[in-house]
C-alpha cells in the first residue's frame, strides 16, 4: 500500500510535468495548428540554456531568470518567425516534417557544443521529507507538483477569466471573425509561442534535476507529452493536464506492476485504445472537417 | 678496392646486430576513436609508458619491444579487421581491444593464429568459451561479483538484498553471478529488479526496492542510469546501504548524483587511487608524460605489456606459440617484476586473481576504504 501511495505521488509528480509540455502542444495546435515534434527538444534546451549561464558566472536564480527569457526569445519568438510562418504558408504537413528537422539541429547542435554527456543540473526544491497520512513524501516531488498545478492554473485563469485570455481563445476559434471585432490575432497567435516556451522552460527547469541535463532527454519527453495531448483531447486544455497526470500515474504502475521493459508500450497501448474508441480525446471535442 | 672490402665488412656487421637485437613485435588493437576513445586511448598510453621504461633499461632478453597501434573506432566489425591485418604481420603478441563486445569477434582470429591475445574486456563469458590464446588485465564478472557478495554478507551484514540491474550482456552477466553467490552465502534476495540502458525514470523502481525494505541494495547499471537511481533512491528516503561496481562510484556518476551518491560502496579491481606503492609511482610517471591522470584503462595497457615481459622471461626465449601454455597458471609477483604493480595469477582460462579494492564515496571523492586480498 506504501509503495502505490509513493508510485502514485511520483507519478502525478512525473505527470504534471508531462501536463505542463503537453498543454504547450494543444496550444500551438490551437492557435497555429502547428504540431511542434520538436517539443521534447524544446524542454530539453533550456536547461543547457541555464547550465551556460551558470558556467558564464551568472547564480542559479539568474541563470534560471536568464534561461526562461533566452527560451521565450528563441523557442517562442524565433521559432515562430523563422520557422513557423515560412513554413505554415505549405500546410500543416511540411511544417510537422520542419519541427522533425528542428528536434534534430537542436540535439546536435547541443551534442556538438557542450557535451555528449550527461550533466548534472540543480533543483529548486529543498532535500528532504514531510509526512503525508503517514507516509513520507519528498519535498522534491511536491515541489514539483505545486509549482506544475500553479503554472496550469494560472495558465487556465489567463485563458478564462481575463480579456487577453478571450481574445486568444476568440483568435484560436475563428481567426476571421476575431479579426472582425478588432482582436489582434497575429499578436494573440505569437502569445501562444511565447507560453509555450514559458511552459517548457519550466518543465525542464523541473525534470532535468532528475533526468539529468542530456542532448536527448527530450526524445522520451516529447513522445509522453504528445501521447498526453492526444489521449486528453488535443483541441482542451484541461483534456492535455489529464493526459499528462494520466500517463505519469500509469507509466509509473505499468513499471511496477506489469515489467520494466513493457513499461513504454502501457501508454501505447493506451493511446491506441483511445484512437479506436474514442478519437476526440477522453475531455476533447469531437470536431468536423469542412472540405 | 678497400673501400668495397670497408662498406662489404660493415654490411655483414650490420645484419649481424640486427639478427641479434631483432626487436620484438607487438600489435595493438584499440578504441582509439569512437565512443571508447577514452577508453583506448588510456590503453594506447599505457603500452607506450611501459615499453619505453622497458626498453630504456635494456628490453627484453636483450630485446627491445616495437608495438603498432590500430584504431578499431569502438567497432567489432572495423576491429575485426585490424586484427585479422595486425594478425597478418605475425605479432609476437596482440594487446587489445577493450570493448567486450570487440574482444568477442577478434578472439577466435586470434585463437587461430595461435597468438596470445592480451585485452581489456570484462564481460563474464569471455573467458568462457575455451580460447587458450585469451588473457584479461583486468577482474571479469566471475571473479569480481564474489567478492562484492562476499563483501554484502560478510561485512554488510545484509541478510536480504535488492539487486538492480540493467537489461543488457553486461548487466544480466553480473547479476546472475552476484544472485547466485549471495543465495549461495545465505544473504537472500528480495527484489531482484531489471531496467532498461538509458532509462530516465527511476521511480517506480525506488519504490519496488523501499517495499522490499531490504539491508543492502546492489546497483548493476551503467554510470549515467547509476547516477539517476542514486538519486531517485535519496528523493524516497531509501537509507539501505548501497554496494555496487566500478559504474556505481565512478567520478563521473558522483559529479552527476552530487550527495546522492554519499556513502555509496564498490568494489573496484583497479584504480590509480590504490594504496599500493607501484600504483602511485605509475599515476605520477603516467600524469607527468601525458599531463592527465589515467583511469584504470591506462593501468591495464600498462600491466598487459609487463605480462609480456615476465612470462617471456620465464620461458627464456620469445616463443609465439609457448606464450599462451607459459601464461597459463603464471603467479608474477611484484616483488620480481615491479612493472606488474601488484602480485597476480593467471587461470587456465585466462582469468586473472588479483587484491581488489573496496571503495566509498566520502565528500564527493572515492575513498579506499579496504584492500580484498586474493580469492586464493
Amino acid at each position: 500500500m506504501s509503495s502505490l501511495f509513493d508510485l502514485l505521488v511520483a507519478g502525478l509528480a512525473t505527470g504534471a510535468i508531462y501536463a505542463l509540455v503537453a498543454v504547450g502542444f494543444t496550444l500551438l495546435w490551437q492557435t497555429s495548428q502547428t504540431i511542434n515534434f520538436a517539443q521534447g527538444e524544446f524542454v530539453m534546451l533550456p536547461a543547457f540554456l541555464m547550465l551556460a549561464a551558470m558556467h558564464a558566472g551568472a547564480p542559479f536564480w539568474l541563470a534560471i531568470i536568464l534561461g526562461i527569457l533566452l527560451s521565450m526569445i528563441l523557442l517562442g519568438l524565433a521559432f515562430k518567425l523563422l520557422l513557423v510562418d515560412p513554413m505554415m504558408r505549405h500546410g500543416v504537413l511540411p511544417l510537422a516534417i520542419a519541427t522533425m528537422a528542428l528536434a534534430i539541429g537542436i540535439k546536435e547542435s547541443v551534442k556538438q557544443f557542450f557535451s555528449a554527456e550527461a550533466s548534472p543540473f540543480p533543483s529548486i526544491a529543498p532535500t528532504g521529507d514531510i509526512s503525508i497520512l503517514g507516509h513520507a513524501v519528498s519535498l522534491q516531488s511536491i515541489g514539483v507538483l505545486v509549482v506544475a498545478i500553479l503554472a496550469v492554473f494560472g495558465l487556465t485563469a489567463l485563458l478564462n477569466r481575463t480579456s487577453l485570455g478571450h481574445q486568444m481563445q476568440a483568435a484560436a476559434q475563428n481567426p476571421t471573425v476575431a479579426r472582425i471585432i478588432g482582436v489582434p490575432v497575429e499578436r494573440m497567435i505569437l502569445l501562444t509561442f511565447l507560453i509555450n516556451a514559458f511552459l517548457v522552460a519550466l518543465a525542464s527547469l523541473l525534470i532535468t534535476p532528475i533526468y539529468l541535463a542530456k542532448f536527448s532527454s527530450g526524445e522520451v519527453l516529447g513522445q509522453a507529452a504528445f501521447i498526453a495531448a492526444i489521449v486528453g483531447g488535443f483541441n482542451q486544455v484541461r483534456g492535455a493536464i489529464a493526459g499528462g497526470l494520466l500517463i505519469g500515474v500509469l507509466d509509473n504502475l505499468a513499471a511496477a506492476y506489469v515489467s520494466t521493459q513493457y513499461r513504454a508500450a502501457v501508454p501505447m497501448i493506451f493511446l491506441i485504445a483511445v484512437i479506436l474508441f474514442r478519437p476526440q480525446g477522453l475531455l476533447g471535442r469531437a470536431e468536423e472537417r469542412t472540405v | 678496392m678497400k673501400s668495397t672490402l670497408l662498406v662489404g665488412a660493415l654490411l655483414t656487421a650490420m645484419t649481424a646486430t640486427s639478427a641479434l637485437g631483432q626487436a620484438i613485435k607487438l600489435a595493438d588493437v584499440a578504441e582509439l576513436s569512437g565512443g571508447g576513445a577514452t577508453v583506448g586511448t588510456n590503453w594506447k598510453n599505457g603500452i607506450d609508458l611501459a615499453i619505453e621504461e622497458i626498453n630504456a633499461k635494456g628490453g627484453v632478453l636483450g630485446r627491445k619491444l616495437e608495438v603498432t597501434h590500430a584504431d578499431s573506432q569502438s567497432n567489432p566489425g572495423v576491429a575485426r579487421a585490424q586484427v585479422q591485418k595486425a594478425l597478418d604481420a605475425e605479432p609476437y603478441v596482440l594487446l587489445g581491444p577493450g570493448y567486450s563486445g570487440s574482444v568477442k569477434v577478434t578472439a577466435p582470429l586470434a585463437a587461430e593464429a595461435g597468438i596470445a591475445q592480451i585485452m581489456g574486456g570484462e564481460a563474464a563469458e569471455l573467458t568462457q568459451a575455451g580460447n587458450k590464446f585469451l588473457f584479461r588485465t583486468s577482474f571479469g564478472q566471475q571473479s569480481s561479483m564474489p567478492k562484492v557478495a562476499k563483501y554484502i554478507h560478510d561485512e554488510m551484514k545484509a541478510k536480504t538484498v535488492a539487486v538492480v540491474w540493467v537489461n543488457n550482456d553486461f548487466g544480466r552477466g553480473g547479476r546472475d553471478v552476484v544472485v547466485k553467490e549471495l543465495d549461495r552465502l545465505g544473504s537472500k534476495v528480495v527484489a531482484d529488479l531489471s531496467t532498461e540502458a538509458g532509462q530516465a525514470d527511476f521511480a517506480a523502481d525506488v519504490g519496488k526496492i523501499k517495499a522490499a525494505n531490504p539491508d543492502a541494495v546492489f546497483v548493476y547499471l551503467n554510470e549515467e542510469e547509476s547516477a539517476r537511481i542514486l538519486k531517485e533512491l535519496k528523493r524516497q528516503g531509501v537509507t539501505a546501504p548501497l554496494m555496487g561496481e566500478t559504474t556505481l562510484i565512478g567520478q563521473k556518476v558522483i559529479e552527476l548524483a552530487g550527495d546522492a551518491a554519499k556513502g555509496a560502496r564498490g568494489h573496484v579491481g583497479l584504480t590509480t587511487d590504490a594504496p599500493v606503492d607501484l600504483i602511485k609511482a605509475f599515476r605520477e610517471k603516467f600524469s607527468k608524460k601525458y599531463n592527465y591522470v589515467p583511469d584504470h584503462n591506462g593501468l591495464k595497457g600498462y600491466l598487459a605489456v609487463y605480462m609480456v615481459k615476465a612470462t617471456t622471461e620465464k620461458m627464456g626465449k620469445v616463443d609465439s606459440k609457448k606464450f599462451a601454455d607459459t601464461l597459463h597458471g603464471l603467479t608474477i609477483k611484484a616483488a620480481d617484476e615491479p612493472g606488474i604493480l601488484m602480485d597476480v595469477t593467471f587461470s587456465d582460462t585466462g582469468d586473472i586473481d588479483r587484491q581488489s579494492f573496496l571503495v566509498e564515496v566520502v565528500e564527493g571523492k572515492q575513498v579506499v576504504k579496504q584492500v580484498l586480498p586474493k580469492v586464493k
